[in-house]
C-alpha cells in the first residue's frame, strides 16, 4: 500500500513539469506565428491605436521571459485574458462551454465501453461465427469512417428523415432551464426540471453515438482479442474441468482478466473522445470547448485557442494520470517503479 | 541421395526470411488483399481523373444545382451545379496526396529522431523524447489544431501539421527498435569492423526496424486522410472550390435535408479508402507478428 501511495504521488509530481511544459508550448505558440501577431489577430481592421493597445495589453512590449512569468501567474489564478472578438474574460467562455464537453464525452465514454465490452466478449466467445465477423467488420467500419460524417448521416437518418432526435444545440429553445453549475443535466436534476431533462439527454444522444463510433470499435476489437487470448490460458481449462458453468466461468474468470487492458484502452482513448469532440461539437452545433477552440481559430482570437487549448491538454493529462493509477491498481503485476 | 535432398529441402525451410513469410501469408490473407484492392483503384481514379471525370470537377451550372442522382450526374450536383461524381473522383487525387506527403514527412522526420536518440543515448535521448513525449501528452486532432493556428488554413499547412503529429510514434518504434539491435552481436562486429556510424544505422538497425514502421505507415495514411478530411471540414484544409472530400462535406451540409446526396458520397469515399488502407495495415501486422507464424 505504501508503495502504491508512493508511485501516485511520484506520478503526481511528473505531472507538474509536463503542465509546465503545455503552458510553454501554449505560450510560444503566439510567438511562433509568421508574421506580427497583434495585425493578425485584428485584422484589417484595427487602427494603429487598436495595435499598440492590444500590444500592450497581451505584453508584447516587454522581454520574452518576462512576458511567459506573467503568463504563468495569470494562468495560476486562472486568468486566461479577453478575447479579442466579444472582449468577455477567456475564463468565463471556458467556464459556459466546458461542462458541455465533459456531458458529451462522459456519456460518448460510458456508451462506448458498454457496447465495445458487449461486443467484443460475444465476438470472442463465438469465435469465427457469423455474429463476431459482423462485429469485426462493423469494428473496422468504424474505426475507417469520419466522424463528422457518421454525424451527418445520424442527422439526416435520426433527425431530419425520422424527426426522433433534435439536431442541434444543447437543449430545446423552449424549455426554461436555470442554469446554476452550467451541466444541464445537472442542473435539471438540482432544480427537479424534467423536461429539461429529457430534453438535455436527447440533444445528447446523436452527438454521443457519434462521438463513440472510433472507441466502440477499438474498444471491441481489443476487448476480443484480450478475452481470447484469456480463454486460452490453463485456468480457464481448470475452471471448466471442475464443472463450472459456462456462465460463471466467462462473468468471473474471463471477463475480470480480460478487462485489464480494455481499461487502458478506454483510458487512452479519451484523447480521441477529447479530439472527436470537436469535430462533433462542429456538426452539431453544440456550445462546447471545441467549438469554442474552431471559432479561435478560424477568428484568429489567440487568448481564446490559447485557453481551450491548455484546458483540453490538462484535463487530458489528468485523465492519462486517474487511467495510469486505476491500472496500477487493477494489475498487481504492474511494479511501482 | 533422397536423404541429402530431405536435408537440402529443410536447410530451404529454414532459410526462408521473415519477408518471405510475411509476404506468403499477406497474399493468402482474402482481407488484405481486397484492401490492396481498393488502395489500388483510387489511385488509379486519382491518376486518370482527368479522363474517366465526366464533368469539369469546378465547372459552375446554376440551371443545373441541386440535381439528384441520374444518369447524366451520377452522384448528383451541388448548389453551384458541379457534378458530384466528377469532385469525388478528382478529391481522391487530393486525399491520397494528403495522406502520402503527410506521412512522408512523419516518416522522416520521426525515423531519423528514433534513430539518432536511440543509437546515441544519452541527454540527446533524453532531450528528443521528453519532446515526444509532449507531443503525445495533446490528442492528436488537438496538436494538429495548435500547429494549424500557427501556421494558418491551407491544404499544405494541414499536410505539414498532420505530418508533425504523426512522428513521435516513429520516433518511439524506431528508438525501440534500435535499443533492441544496437547490443546485438552484428552491431557490435560491424562497429569492431571499423564500420561508421552512417553506415550501421543505416544497414544494421534501420533495416531491421523496417516491419514496424511499414505497419505503421499503412495504417498512418488512412488515418491522415480521415484528419485532413477533418480539417478540411472544419474550414482549416482545403479551401473551396478546391473538391477535396472533407471540405465537399463540410459544404453539403448546409443541403443535408434538402439535397443530402452532395454530404453523403464524399463520406463514403473517405470511409472506402481509409477502409483500404486499415485493411492491408490490419493484414500486414498480423503478417510480420512471428506469434502467428506457425
Amino acid at each position: 500500500m505504501k508503495k502504491m501511495f508512493s508511485y501516485i504521488l511520484r506520478r503526481i509530481l511528473i505531472l507538474i513539469p509536463l503542465l509546465l511544459a503545455i503552458s510553454i508550448v501554449v505560450f510560444f505558440m503566439i510567438h511562433l506565428i509568421p508574421g506580427d501577431p497583434v495585425q493578425i489577430m485584428l485584422g484589417d481592421k484595427g487602427s494603429e491605436e487598436d495595435v499598440a493597445r492590444l500590444r500592450s495589453e497581451l505584453g508584447f512590449d516587454q522581454p520574452l521571459h518576462t512576458q511567459y512569468l506573467k503568463f504563468l501567474g495569470n494562468l495560476l489564478q486562472g486568468d486566461l485574458g479577453r478575447s479579442i472578438r466579444n472582449r468577455n474574460p477567456v475564463i468565463y467562455e471556458i467556464r459556459a462551454a466546458f461542462p458541455a464537453t465533459i456531458e458529451l464525452t462522459v456519456l460518448s465514454m460510458i456508451f462506448a465501453s458498454f457496447i465495445g465490452i458487449a461486443a467484443g466478449i460475444i465476438s470472442a466467445i463465438k469465435q469465427y461465427s457469423l455474429i463476431d465477423n459482423l462485429t469485426m467488420v462493423g469494428a473496422l467500419l468504424g474505426i475507417s469512417m469520419p466522424v463528422f460524417w457518421v454525424g451527418m448521416m445520424l442527422m439526416l437518418i435520426f433527425g431530419s428523415r425520422l424527426g426522433w432526435m433534435p439536431i442541434s444545440g444543447r437543449i430545446s429553445r423552449v424549455t426554461d432551464l436555470e442554469v446554476i453549475t452550467n451541466f444541464y443535466i445537472l442542473d435539471s436534476i438540482i432544480t427537479q426540471n424534467w423536461a429539461a431533462l429529457r430534453s438535455t439527454i436527447s440533444h445528447l444522444i446523436l452527438p454521443a453515438i457519434t462521438l463513440a463510433t472510433i472507441p466502440v470499435a477499438m474498444i471491441a476489437r481489443m476487448t476480443r482479442s484480450t478475452t481470447l487470448e484469456v480463454l486460452n490460458q490453463d485456468y480457464i481449462r481448470t475452471a471448466r474441468a471442475k464443472g463450472l458453468s459456462e456462465k460463471v466461468v466467462i462473468l468471473k474468470h474471463v471477463l475480470k482478466n480480460a478487462l485489464i487492458p480494455v481499461v487502458t484502452i478506454i483510458g487512452l482513448q479519451f484523447g480521441s473522445f477529447l479530439g472527436g469532440a470537436v469535430l462533433t461539437e462542429t456538426v452539431f452545433a453544440r456550445a462546447g470547448v471545441g467549438r469554442l477552440l474552431i471559432n479561435g481559430i478560424l477568428g484568429r482570437d489567440f487568448p481564446v485557442i490559447q485557453g481551450a487549448v491548455i484546458v483540453i491538454a490538462s484535463f487530458f493529462v489528468f485523465i492519462n494520470l486517474i487511467v495510469d493509477i486505476l491500472y496500477s491498481y487493477l494489475d498487481p503485476r504492474i511494479h511501482y517503479s | 541421395m533422397a536423404n541429402l535432398t530431405g536435408m537440402t529441402e529443410e536447410k530451404r525451410i529454414k532459410s526462408e526470411s521473415l519477408w518471405t513469410i510475411s509476404f506468403r501469408r499477406m497474399r493468402k490473407s482474402r482481407t488484405a488483399i481486397f484492401g490492396i484492392i481498393i488502395i489500388i483503384l483510387f489511385t488509379l481514379v486519382a491518376f486518370l481523373a482527368p479522363f474517366i471525370s465526366p464533368y469539369d470537377p469546378l465547372e459552375q451550372n446554376f440551371i443545373k444545382s441541386f440535381r439528384p442522382p441520374s444518369a447524366e450526374h451520377y452522384l448528383g450536383t451541388d448548389e453551384f451545379g458541379r457534378d458530384v461524381f466528377s469532385r469525388i473522383i478528382y478529391g481522391a487525387r487530393i486525399s491520397l496526396q494528403i495522406g502520402f506527403v503527410a506521412v512522408f514527412i512523419s516518416l522522416i522526420v520521426g525515423v531519423s529522431v528514433g534513430l539518432i536518440a536511440g543509437y546515441y543515448g544519452g541527454w540527446l535521448d533524453m532531450a528528443v523524447m521528453r519532446v515526444m513525449d509532449l507531443m503525445l501528452s495533446f490528442p492528436y486532432i488537438l496538436l494538429a489544431l495548435v500547429i494549424m493556428s500557427i501556421l494558418g488554413p491551407g491544404i499544405y499547412n494541414a499536410m505539414v501539421a498532420i505530418g508533425i503529429v504523426y512522428v513521435p510514434q516513429y520516433a518511439r518504434i524506431v528508438r525501440s527498435s534500435v535499443l533492441s539491435v544496437k547490443k546485438k552481436e552484428y552491431v557490435i562486429a560491424a562497429k569492431a569492423l571499423g564500420a561508421n556510424d552512417f553506415r550501421i544505422i543505416l544497414k544494421h538497425i534501420f533495416l531491421n526496424s523496417m516491419a514496424p514502421i511499414i505497419i505503421q505507415t499503412t495504417l498512418s495514411i488512412g488515418r491522415a486522410i480521415i484528419n485532413a478530411a477533418g480539417l478540411s471540414f472544419l474550414g482549416l484544409g482545403a479551401q473551396p472550390p478546391t473538391p477535396e472530400w472533407g471540405a465537399m462535406l463540410s459544404n453539403g451540409q448546409d443541403f443535408l435535408r434538402n439535397a443530402p446526396w452532395i454530404a453523403t458520397f464524399p463520406g463514403i469515399a473517405i470511409a472506402l479508402l481509409v477502409l483500404g488502407f486499415n485493411l492491408v495495415g490490419d493484414g500486414l501486422r498480423d503478417a510480420f507478428d512471428p506469434r502467428l507464424h506457425k
